[in-house]
Protein backbone atom coordinates (compact mmCIF):
# COMPACT_ATOMS: atom_id res chain seq x y z
CA UNK A 1 0.00 0.00 0.00
CA UNK A 2 1.47 3.31 -1.09
CA UNK A 3 1.11 6.30 1.20
CA UNK A 4 1.84 9.78 -0.13
CA UNK A 5 2.74 12.72 2.15
CA UNK A 6 2.96 16.36 1.08
CA UNK A 7 6.34 17.67 2.18
CA UNK A 8 8.95 20.40 1.96
CA UNK A 9 11.74 17.92 1.13
CA UNK A 10 12.30 14.49 -0.40
CA UNK A 11 12.84 12.10 2.51
CA UNK A 12 11.25 10.85 5.76
CA UNK A 13 13.15 13.41 7.83
CA UNK A 14 11.79 16.33 5.82
CA UNK A 15 9.17 18.64 7.29
CA UNK A 16 5.68 18.02 6.03
CA UNK A 17 3.93 20.76 4.05
CA UNK A 18 0.22 20.96 4.85
CA UNK A 19 -0.57 22.90 1.62
CA UNK A 20 -1.43 20.09 -0.78
CA UNK A 21 -1.44 21.96 -4.10
CA UNK A 22 1.61 24.12 -3.46
CA UNK A 23 3.96 21.80 -1.55
CA UNK A 24 7.40 21.13 -3.07
CA UNK A 25 7.47 17.33 -2.94
CA UNK A 26 5.38 14.27 -2.41
CA UNK A 27 7.16 11.58 -0.42
CA UNK A 28 5.73 8.16 -1.24
CA UNK A 29 6.25 5.40 1.28
CA UNK A 30 5.24 1.76 1.08
CA UNK A 31 5.54 0.51 4.68
CA UNK A 32 4.96 -3.12 3.67
CA UNK A 33 8.09 -3.30 1.52
CA UNK A 34 9.91 -0.39 3.20
CA UNK A 35 10.35 1.66 0.05
CA UNK A 36 10.65 5.49 0.04
CA UNK A 37 10.48 7.52 -3.16
CA UNK A 38 9.59 11.10 -3.92
CA UNK A 39 8.21 13.14 -6.79
CA UNK A 40 8.37 16.88 -7.39
CA UNK A 41 4.93 18.49 -7.17
CA UNK A 42 4.27 19.91 -10.63
CA UNK A 43 1.64 22.18 -9.05
CA UNK A 44 4.14 24.08 -6.90
CA UNK A 45 5.11 26.41 -9.73
CA UNK A 46 1.77 26.50 -11.57
CA UNK A 47 0.28 29.95 -12.13
CA UNK A 48 -3.18 28.52 -11.54
CA UNK A 49 -4.84 25.17 -11.04
CA UNK A 50 -2.01 24.01 -8.76
CA UNK A 51 -4.18 21.54 -6.88
CA UNK A 52 -5.34 19.98 -10.14
CA UNK A 53 -1.78 19.44 -11.35
CA UNK A 54 -0.74 18.10 -7.93
CA UNK A 55 -3.68 15.70 -7.70
CA UNK A 56 -3.05 14.46 -11.24
CA UNK A 57 0.56 13.67 -10.28
CA UNK A 58 -0.48 11.87 -7.10
CA UNK A 59 -3.02 9.80 -9.04
CA UNK A 60 -0.36 9.05 -11.67
CA UNK A 61 1.96 7.76 -8.93
CA UNK A 62 -0.70 5.15 -8.10
CA UNK A 63 -0.88 5.89 -4.42
CA UNK A 64 -3.66 4.54 -2.22
CA UNK A 65 -3.62 7.06 0.58
CA UNK A 66 -2.71 10.74 0.83
CA UNK A 67 -1.67 12.45 4.07
CA UNK A 68 -1.79 16.24 3.90
CA UNK A 69 -3.31 19.36 5.42
CA UNK A 70 -5.58 21.46 3.25
CA UNK A 71 -7.11 20.31 -0.02
CA UNK A 72 -9.20 22.53 -2.29
CA UNK A 73 -12.39 21.47 -4.09
CA UNK A 74 -10.81 20.88 -7.53
CA UNK A 75 -8.02 18.70 -6.16
CA UNK A 76 -10.43 16.85 -3.90
CA UNK A 77 -12.72 15.96 -6.79
CA UNK A 78 -9.78 14.36 -8.64
CA UNK A 79 -8.56 12.46 -5.57
CA UNK A 80 -12.01 11.07 -4.80
CA UNK A 81 -12.66 10.25 -8.48
CA UNK A 82 -9.46 8.20 -8.41
CA UNK A 83 -10.44 6.54 -5.13
CA UNK A 84 -7.55 7.91 -3.09
CA UNK A 85 -8.23 8.14 0.63
CA UNK A 86 -7.17 11.53 1.94
CA UNK A 87 -6.33 12.16 5.58
CA UNK A 88 -5.61 15.63 6.94
CA UNK A 89 -3.90 17.11 9.97
CA UNK A 90 -0.24 16.34 9.28
CA UNK A 91 2.54 18.08 11.22
CA UNK A 92 6.21 17.55 12.06
CA UNK A 93 8.30 15.33 9.83
CA UNK A 94 7.18 12.93 7.13
CA UNK A 95 8.07 9.93 9.34
CA UNK A 96 6.09 11.42 12.25
CA UNK A 97 3.05 12.00 10.01
CA UNK A 98 3.19 8.40 8.87
CA UNK A 99 3.27 7.16 12.49
CA UNK A 100 0.34 9.44 13.35
CA UNK A 101 -1.61 7.97 10.43
CA UNK A 102 -0.76 4.42 11.42
CA UNK A 103 -1.98 5.04 14.95
CA UNK A 104 -5.27 6.41 13.57
CA UNK A 105 -4.76 10.04 14.58
CA UNK A 106 -5.28 11.63 11.15
CA UNK A 107 -8.91 12.19 10.23
CA UNK A 108 -10.28 10.96 6.92
CA UNK A 109 -11.39 13.86 4.70
CA UNK A 110 -14.95 13.52 3.39
CA UNK A 111 -14.90 16.85 1.56
CA UNK A 112 -12.41 19.51 0.53
CA UNK A 113 -11.33 21.56 3.53
CA UNK A 114 -9.94 24.66 1.82
CA UNK A 115 -11.12 27.12 -0.80
CA UNK A 116 -9.42 27.46 -4.17
CA UNK A 117 -6.24 29.60 -4.07
CA UNK A 118 -5.83 29.14 -0.32
CA UNK A 119 -2.30 27.79 -0.82
CA UNK A 120 -1.25 31.02 -2.56
CA UNK A 121 -0.39 32.81 0.66
CA UNK A 122 2.22 30.45 1.99
CA UNK A 123 5.50 32.14 2.73
CA UNK B 1 -9.61 58.67 -29.09
CA UNK B 2 -9.80 56.23 -26.19
CA UNK B 3 -8.88 57.48 -22.72
CA UNK B 4 -8.39 54.80 -20.08
CA UNK B 5 -8.86 55.80 -16.46
CA UNK B 6 -6.68 53.44 -14.45
CA UNK B 7 -4.81 53.15 -11.14
CA UNK B 8 -2.74 50.53 -9.45
CA UNK B 9 -4.55 50.72 -6.15
CA UNK B 10 -8.28 50.19 -5.90
CA UNK B 11 -10.43 52.91 -4.38
CA UNK B 12 -8.33 55.85 -5.56
CA UNK B 13 -11.12 57.43 -7.61
CA UNK B 14 -11.11 55.86 -11.11
CA UNK B 15 -14.89 55.69 -11.30
CA UNK B 16 -15.22 59.21 -9.83
CA UNK B 17 -12.91 60.62 -12.50
CA UNK B 18 -14.40 58.58 -15.35
CA UNK B 19 -18.02 59.46 -14.52
CA UNK B 20 -17.41 63.14 -13.84
CA UNK B 21 -15.24 63.54 -16.93
CA UNK B 22 -17.86 61.87 -19.12
CA UNK B 23 -20.66 64.03 -17.69
CA UNK B 24 -18.63 67.22 -18.12
CA UNK B 25 -18.16 66.67 -21.87
CA UNK B 26 -20.52 66.65 -24.83
CA UNK B 27 -20.91 63.71 -27.15
CA UNK B 28 -18.56 61.23 -25.49
CA UNK B 29 -18.97 57.55 -24.66
CA UNK B 30 -18.36 55.97 -21.29
CA UNK B 31 -17.37 52.31 -21.01
CA UNK B 32 -17.18 50.67 -17.59
CA UNK B 33 -14.61 47.92 -18.19
CA UNK B 34 -14.25 47.01 -14.51
CA UNK B 35 -16.38 43.97 -15.30
CA UNK B 36 -15.82 42.29 -11.95
CA UNK B 37 -17.33 45.27 -10.19
CA UNK B 38 -18.88 47.77 -12.61
CA UNK B 39 -19.73 50.76 -10.43
CA UNK B 40 -20.22 53.65 -12.86
CA UNK B 41 -23.97 53.17 -13.03
CA UNK B 42 -24.27 53.58 -9.27
CA UNK B 43 -23.54 57.25 -9.98
CA UNK B 44 -25.38 57.48 -13.29
CA UNK B 45 -28.55 55.61 -12.40
CA UNK B 46 -29.34 54.86 -16.05
CA UNK B 47 -31.88 52.31 -17.10
CA UNK B 48 -29.95 49.52 -18.79
CA UNK B 49 -30.84 47.07 -21.51
CA UNK B 50 -29.01 43.87 -22.44
CA UNK B 51 -26.88 44.00 -25.59
CA UNK B 52 -25.23 40.61 -25.83
CA UNK B 53 -24.12 37.58 -23.91
CA UNK B 54 -20.38 36.95 -23.61
CA UNK B 55 -19.33 33.36 -24.13
CA UNK B 56 -16.18 31.34 -23.62
CA UNK B 57 -15.29 28.14 -25.43
CA UNK B 58 -14.60 24.97 -23.50
CA UNK B 59 -13.71 21.42 -24.57
CA UNK B 60 -16.19 18.60 -24.59
CA UNK B 61 -14.46 15.23 -24.67
CA UNK B 62 -16.08 12.32 -26.45
CA UNK B 63 -15.27 9.33 -24.20
CA UNK B 64 -15.76 6.89 -27.09
CA UNK B 65 -12.96 8.48 -29.10
CA UNK B 66 -10.67 9.51 -26.21
CA UNK B 67 -7.63 7.24 -25.83
CA UNK B 68 -6.67 8.79 -22.43
CA UNK B 69 -3.27 9.76 -23.84
CA UNK B 70 -3.25 12.92 -21.70
CA UNK B 71 -1.86 15.21 -24.43
CA UNK B 72 -4.71 17.68 -23.81
CA UNK B 73 -3.98 17.98 -20.08
CA UNK B 74 -0.24 18.23 -20.78
CA UNK B 75 -0.87 21.06 -23.18
CA UNK B 76 -3.23 23.06 -20.97
CA UNK B 77 -1.11 25.70 -19.24
CA UNK B 78 -4.12 26.80 -17.17
CA UNK B 79 -4.47 23.30 -15.70
CA UNK B 80 -8.13 23.13 -16.65
CA UNK B 81 -7.80 19.46 -17.64
CA UNK B 82 -6.61 16.56 -15.53
CA UNK B 83 -5.70 13.24 -17.13
CA UNK B 84 -6.65 10.40 -14.80
CA UNK B 85 -6.14 6.72 -15.61
CA UNK B 86 -9.76 6.20 -16.65
CA UNK B 87 -11.02 9.68 -17.41
CA UNK B 88 -10.13 13.22 -18.43
CA UNK B 89 -11.62 15.71 -15.97
CA UNK B 90 -12.44 19.29 -17.00
CA UNK B 91 -12.50 22.31 -14.66
CA UNK B 92 -14.44 24.85 -16.74
CA UNK B 93 -13.73 27.89 -14.57
CA UNK B 94 -9.99 27.54 -15.24
CA UNK B 95 -10.41 27.13 -19.01
CA UNK B 96 -9.37 30.17 -21.08
CA UNK B 97 -11.06 28.81 -24.21
CA UNK B 98 -7.85 28.80 -26.26
CA UNK B 99 -8.80 25.59 -28.11
CA UNK B 100 -5.28 24.16 -27.75
CA UNK B 101 -6.55 20.87 -26.32
CA UNK B 102 -8.72 20.14 -29.35
CA UNK B 103 -5.81 21.13 -31.59
CA UNK B 104 -3.35 18.67 -30.00
CA UNK B 105 -5.81 15.78 -29.50
CA UNK B 106 -4.54 12.99 -31.79
CA UNK B 107 -7.87 11.14 -31.64
CA UNK B 108 -10.12 14.04 -32.63
CA UNK B 109 -12.08 13.43 -29.45
CA UNK B 110 -12.49 17.07 -28.40
CA UNK B 111 -15.22 19.35 -29.62
CA UNK B 112 -15.40 22.98 -28.52
CA UNK B 113 -18.65 24.18 -27.00
CA UNK B 114 -19.46 27.62 -25.68
CA UNK B 115 -20.88 28.72 -22.36
CA UNK B 116 -22.04 32.07 -21.05
CA UNK B 117 -19.61 33.91 -18.73
CA UNK B 118 -21.14 37.38 -18.63
CA UNK B 119 -23.23 40.02 -20.34
CA UNK B 120 -22.89 43.45 -21.95
CA UNK B 121 -25.50 46.08 -21.11
CA UNK B 122 -26.02 49.61 -22.38
CA UNK B 123 -27.95 52.66 -21.29
CA UNK B 124 -31.28 53.07 -23.07
CA UNK B 125 -31.17 55.52 -25.94
CA UNK B 126 -32.90 58.42 -24.17
CA UNK B 127 -29.98 58.98 -21.76
CA UNK B 128 -27.70 61.97 -22.41
CA UNK B 129 -24.56 59.80 -22.49
CA UNK B 130 -23.60 56.71 -24.48
CA UNK B 131 -22.85 54.22 -21.74
CA UNK B 132 -21.93 50.52 -21.84
CA UNK B 133 -20.80 48.18 -19.13
CA UNK B 134 -19.99 44.50 -18.85
CA UNK B 135 -20.67 42.07 -16.03
CA UNK B 136 -18.58 38.97 -15.48
CA UNK B 137 -20.59 36.18 -13.85
CA UNK B 138 -19.61 35.39 -10.25
CA UNK B 139 -17.03 32.60 -10.07
CA UNK B 140 -15.74 33.18 -13.60
CA UNK B 141 -12.14 34.23 -14.22
CA UNK B 142 -12.08 35.38 -17.83
CA UNK B 143 -12.66 39.11 -17.38
CA UNK B 144 -10.67 39.85 -20.54
CA UNK B 145 -13.28 38.22 -22.78
CA UNK B 146 -16.00 40.47 -21.38
CA UNK B 147 -13.72 43.51 -21.76
CA UNK B 148 -12.95 42.66 -25.39
CA UNK B 149 -16.65 42.26 -26.14
CA UNK B 150 -17.27 45.68 -24.57
CA UNK B 151 -14.50 47.26 -26.61
CA UNK B 152 -16.13 46.13 -29.84
CA UNK B 153 -18.99 48.56 -29.08
CA UNK B 154 -16.70 51.62 -28.99
CA UNK B 155 -17.60 54.10 -31.73
CA UNK B 156 -14.15 55.09 -33.00
CA UNK B 157 -15.41 58.39 -34.39
CA UNK B 158 -16.13 59.79 -30.93
CA UNK B 159 -14.03 60.11 -27.77
CA UNK B 160 -14.41 57.15 -25.42
CA UNK B 161 -13.70 57.23 -21.70
CA UNK B 162 -12.91 53.82 -20.31
CA UNK B 163 -13.11 53.02 -16.60
CA UNK B 164 -10.42 50.38 -16.08
CA UNK B 165 -10.28 47.64 -13.45
CA UNK B 166 -7.74 48.18 -10.65
CA UNK B 167 -4.43 46.39 -10.41
CA UNK B 168 -1.93 45.42 -13.08
CA UNK B 169 -3.17 42.02 -14.25
CA UNK B 170 -4.68 40.77 -17.54
CA UNK B 171 -7.93 42.81 -17.39
CA UNK B 172 -5.93 46.04 -17.03
CA UNK B 173 -3.67 45.06 -19.92
CA UNK B 174 -6.75 44.40 -22.06
CA UNK B 175 -7.97 47.94 -21.35
CA UNK B 176 -4.66 49.81 -21.61
CA UNK B 177 -3.62 47.82 -24.67
CA UNK B 178 -6.25 49.56 -26.77
CA UNK B 179 -6.04 53.03 -25.17
CA UNK B 180 -4.56 56.17 -26.75
CA UNK B 181 -4.03 57.80 -23.39
CA UNK B 182 -3.92 56.59 -19.81
CA UNK B 183 -5.02 58.69 -16.86
CA UNK B 184 -3.63 57.25 -13.64
CA UNK B 185 -5.68 58.27 -10.63
CA UNK B 186 -3.75 58.15 -7.39
CA UNK B 187 -3.48 59.65 -3.95
CA UNK B 188 -0.21 60.75 -2.42
CA UNK B 189 0.01 58.11 0.28
CA UNK B 190 2.57 55.28 0.64
CA UNK B 191 0.11 52.69 -0.73
CA UNK B 192 -1.17 55.00 -3.44
CA UNK B 193 2.35 55.78 -4.62
CA UNK B 194 3.52 52.17 -4.51
CA UNK B 195 0.67 50.91 -6.67
CA UNK B 196 0.85 53.96 -8.92
CA UNK B 197 4.43 52.95 -9.80
CA UNK B 198 3.26 49.45 -10.73
CA UNK B 199 0.50 50.81 -12.97
CA UNK B 200 2.92 53.29 -14.52
CA UNK B 201 5.23 50.43 -15.44
CA UNK B 202 2.35 48.66 -17.21
CA UNK B 203 1.40 51.78 -19.19
CA UNK B 204 5.03 52.35 -20.18
CA UNK B 205 5.45 48.72 -21.27
CA UNK B 206 2.41 49.17 -23.50
CA UNK B 207 3.74 52.54 -24.72
CA UNK B 208 0.60 54.43 -23.72
CA UNK B 209 1.19 58.08 -22.73
CA UNK B 210 0.37 58.79 -19.10
CA UNK B 211 -0.97 61.71 -17.08
CA UNK B 212 -1.90 61.80 -13.42
CA UNK B 213 -4.98 62.87 -11.49
CA UNK B 214 -4.17 63.49 -7.84
CA UNK B 215 -7.24 62.59 -5.85
CA UNK B 216 -7.83 63.66 -2.26
CA UNK B 217 -5.09 66.22 -2.84
CA UNK B 218 -3.82 67.68 0.41
CA UNK B 219 -3.87 64.29 2.10
CA UNK B 220 -0.59 62.47 2.66
CA UNK B 221 2.62 63.99 1.37
CA UNK B 222 4.20 65.26 -1.86
CA UNK B 223 5.80 62.00 -3.01
CA UNK B 224 3.65 61.54 -6.14
CA UNK B 225 4.13 65.16 -7.16
CA UNK B 226 7.90 65.04 -6.62
CA UNK B 227 8.14 61.86 -8.64
CA UNK B 228 6.02 63.23 -11.50
CA UNK B 229 8.07 66.41 -11.65
CA UNK B 230 11.32 64.45 -11.80
CA UNK B 231 9.96 62.09 -14.49
CA UNK B 232 8.18 64.76 -16.54
CA UNK B 233 4.74 63.18 -16.07
CA UNK B 234 1.96 65.79 -16.32
CA UNK B 235 -0.42 66.25 -13.40
CA UNK B 236 -3.69 66.79 -15.24
CA UNK B 237 -5.98 67.56 -12.35
CA UNK B 238 -6.07 67.80 -8.57
CA UNK B 239 -9.24 66.84 -6.76
CA UNK B 240 -8.96 68.18 -3.22
CA UNK B 241 -9.75 66.18 -0.09
CA UNK B 242 -12.98 68.13 0.17
CA UNK B 243 -15.95 67.48 2.44
CA UNK B 244 -18.54 68.50 -0.19
CA UNK B 245 -17.05 66.14 -2.79
CA UNK B 246 -16.94 63.31 -0.25
CA UNK B 247 -20.55 63.94 0.76
CA UNK B 248 -21.81 63.94 -2.83
CA UNK B 249 -19.85 60.76 -3.50
CA UNK B 250 -21.38 59.02 -0.50
CA UNK B 251 -24.82 59.99 -1.81
CA UNK B 252 -24.01 58.60 -5.25
CA UNK B 253 -24.07 62.03 -6.94
CA UNK B 254 -21.31 62.89 -9.46
CA UNK B 255 -19.91 66.14 -8.04
CA UNK B 256 -19.69 67.79 -11.45
CA UNK B 257 -23.51 67.99 -11.37
CA UNK B 258 -23.67 69.94 -8.12
CA UNK B 259 -20.42 71.90 -8.38
CA UNK B 260 -20.51 73.51 -11.85
CA UNK B 261 -17.00 74.98 -11.54
CA UNK B 262 -15.70 71.42 -11.98
CA UNK B 263 -17.26 71.04 -15.42
CA UNK B 264 -14.74 73.54 -16.72
CA UNK B 265 -11.82 71.83 -14.98
CA UNK B 266 -12.72 68.48 -16.53
CA UNK B 267 -13.16 70.12 -19.95
CA UNK B 268 -9.68 71.65 -19.60
CA UNK B 269 -8.26 68.29 -18.63
CA UNK B 270 -9.85 66.73 -21.70
CA UNK B 271 -8.28 69.38 -23.98
CA UNK B 272 -4.88 68.75 -22.38
CA UNK B 273 -5.25 64.99 -22.88
CA UNK B 274 -6.22 65.46 -26.54
CA UNK B 275 -3.12 67.59 -27.12
CA UNK B 276 -0.83 65.15 -25.29
CA UNK B 277 -2.27 62.07 -27.03
CA UNK B 278 -1.86 63.69 -30.46
CA UNK B 279 1.68 64.75 -29.65
CA UNK B 280 2.52 61.22 -28.61
CA UNK B 281 1.03 59.44 -31.63
CA UNK B 282 1.61 62.17 -34.21
CA UNK B 283 -2.03 61.81 -35.25
CA UNK B 284 -4.25 64.90 -35.41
Amino acid sequence: MKICISACGKDPDSEVDPQFGRCNYFVIIDPEIGSVTSIINPGSEASGGAGIRAAEAVVGAEVDTLLTGSVGPNAFSILSEAGIETHSGIKGTVAFALREYQSGKLALLENSNASTHSGMNKS
Amino acid sequence: MKIAIASGKGGTGKTTVAVNLALALEDVQLFDCDVEEPNCNLFLGFELEPVEEVTCLFPEINPDKCTLCGDCADFCRYNALAALPKKILLFPSLCHGCGGCSFVCPAGAIEEKSRSIGIIEKASSDTPLTFFHGILNIGEAMATLVIRSLQRHIDESRPAIIDSPPGTACPVLAVLGCADYCVLVTESTPFGFHDFLLALEVARALKVPVGVVLNRDGLGDSRVEDFCRAEGIPILLRIPNDRMIARLYSEGIPFVKEMPEWKEKFEEMFETIKALACKSTGVQ
